[in-house]
């Protein structure tokens, strides 16, 4: 079904449960749907899994939502920044669960997932603390580690452009994990700067099809 | 004498071939991009989506949505291209990338390369794409200094931190030395302001001259 369009990042956020996993994209604050996981926060939901390149940065966003407690574990693969202060607190209180994971192995779990892959072997992290008590296997003379994929339940995104159908255009480097997020989840949120007629987006230039796309709304 | 970290960077930016395609882990690596010549065609790959990264922004051109892998804003050339984190880890792991320019903690002499954690209790792990990074590029140079703080030797015969990747290093530039790793050991290519005899008393891996 195309994406709805949503008036609201309250009523874009509905329905987000108790334990829910949430991909959450952005590197940094590039990318990052503030205006949805503050929506998030104002919506209730706890005990989530939270999967995201960092743990949060500053006060804002992330940071916010794991500084009220509503984060059991975080899956990221650079959580110790200058500014995440909110997380390193938490993690040394033993308040909150981390999974560190090669960024590309992050990235690539996640693509699993929205591809219909059952599992891959990856090179990275062989021989490392990260590749511990995994499954691995010679092939062609190299060794890979067995990598499962990450599911998503929910992900919020943030990207430039939608147009009504739901296909997004990116800006930047704040593309990141968002094309590869709009994949993995049950249900896909964005944000955006701006909604244009269906027809509006070069065809040729979109990234995200609107397949992926469930809900959008302007932020 | 010894090298600076400037002099160090222009060592390394002398090495890197005509029309590379780089990328510089974040820290001291980044002043690489400093020393690179106008015409070295050499194209710089940031793991957060950009290929051709142009030089840091300031003022005006700080754009929030255009940043590096420290997160610092950055500027586009011309024939900037953008891509999504699944296909820019693919460009490491599929061995699209040339050269890529790490920092470490440690080296061993069979190339393993420790450089994402000290293992400390109190220690938060943060591996970001560096293991994906040394897998990955055709060539990994390392730039370090050659001695800890506490004056021990980084150029070890087994990493004692946790690894970032096995058999990975293919050079060391350090203040004092430029080390080449090979399958028959370690040979040191010069040294700065300190003598082959005087390296091999400090460093504990056999080093052929």
């Amino acid at each position: 079904m195309s994406a709805k369009i949503y008036e609201t990042a309250a009523d874009a956020v509905a329905g987000i449960e108790d334990g829910s996993t949430v991909l959450i994209g952005g590197f940094g604050m590039a990318g990052m749907p503030v205006q949805l996981v503050d929506a998030l926060i104002d919506q209730g939901a706890a005990d989530l899994t939270v999967v995201s390149n960092n743990a949060g940065n500053g006060d804002t966003g992330l940071a916010a939502l794991l500084a009220k407690g509503r984060v059991r574990k975080v899956v990221c693969s650079f959580p110790r920044q200058v500014d995440s202060w909110v997380f390193d607190g938490l993690y040394r209180a033993g308040k909150i669960e981390l999974e560190v994971v090669p960024q590309g192995n992050l990235a690539e779990r996640m693509r699993a997932a929205g591809a219909g892959i059952g599992a891959f072997y990856c090179p990275t992290g062989v021989g490392t603390p990260l590749a511990e008590g995994k499954e691995t296997r010679m092939i062609d003379g190299r060794t890979y580690v067995l990598e499962y994929p990450i599911k998503g339940d929910v992900a919020l995104i943030g990207a430039h452009r939608a147009d009504r159908m739901g296909n997004l255009v990116y800006r930047k480097t704040a593309r990141n994990f968002g094309p590869v997020m709009a994949t993995a989840a049950r249900l896909v949120i964005v944000q955006v700067s701006e909604i244009v007629e269906t027809g509006d987006l070069d065809p040729e230039a979109v990234v995200t099809p609107s397949i992926y796309v469930d809900r959008v709304v302007t932020a | 004498m010894s090298l600076d970290k400037h002099q160090m960077a222009a060592l390394i930016a002398r090495d890197i071939p005509h029309g590379a395609y780089v990328n510089l882990g974040i820290g001291r690596p980044t002043l690489v991009a400093d020393h690179l010549p106008a015409d070295s065609g050499v194209v710089l790959h940031t793991e957060n989506g950009m290929l051709n990264m142009g030089p840091a922004a300031k003022g005006d051109d700080v754009d929030p949505d255009l940043i590096n892998a420290g997160k610092i804003p950055v500027t586009e050339l011309p024939g900037t291209s953008y891509f999504h984190h699944a296909d820019s880890f693919a460009m490491m792991r599929g061995g699209h990338l040339d050269v890529c320019v790490l920092g470490a903690f440690q080296v061993s002499a069979g190339g393993d390369l420790a450089n994402w954690h000290t293992g400390e209790p109190d220690a938060i792990p943060a591996v970001g794409g560096a293991m994906d990074l040394a897998i990955g590029a055709k060539s990994v140079y390392v730039m370090m200094t050659l001695f800890a703080k506490d004056g021990s030797s980084k150029l070890v015969p087994e990493c004692t931190y946790p690894l970032t990747g096995v058999g990975c290093v293919d050079r060391v530039y350090t203040d004092l030395a430029t080390f080449l790793i090979t399958p028959s050991g370690i040979e040191v290519r010069e040294t700065f302001g300190i003598t082959l005899d005087e390296l091999r008393a400090r460093v504990p891996v056999p080093l052929a001259g």
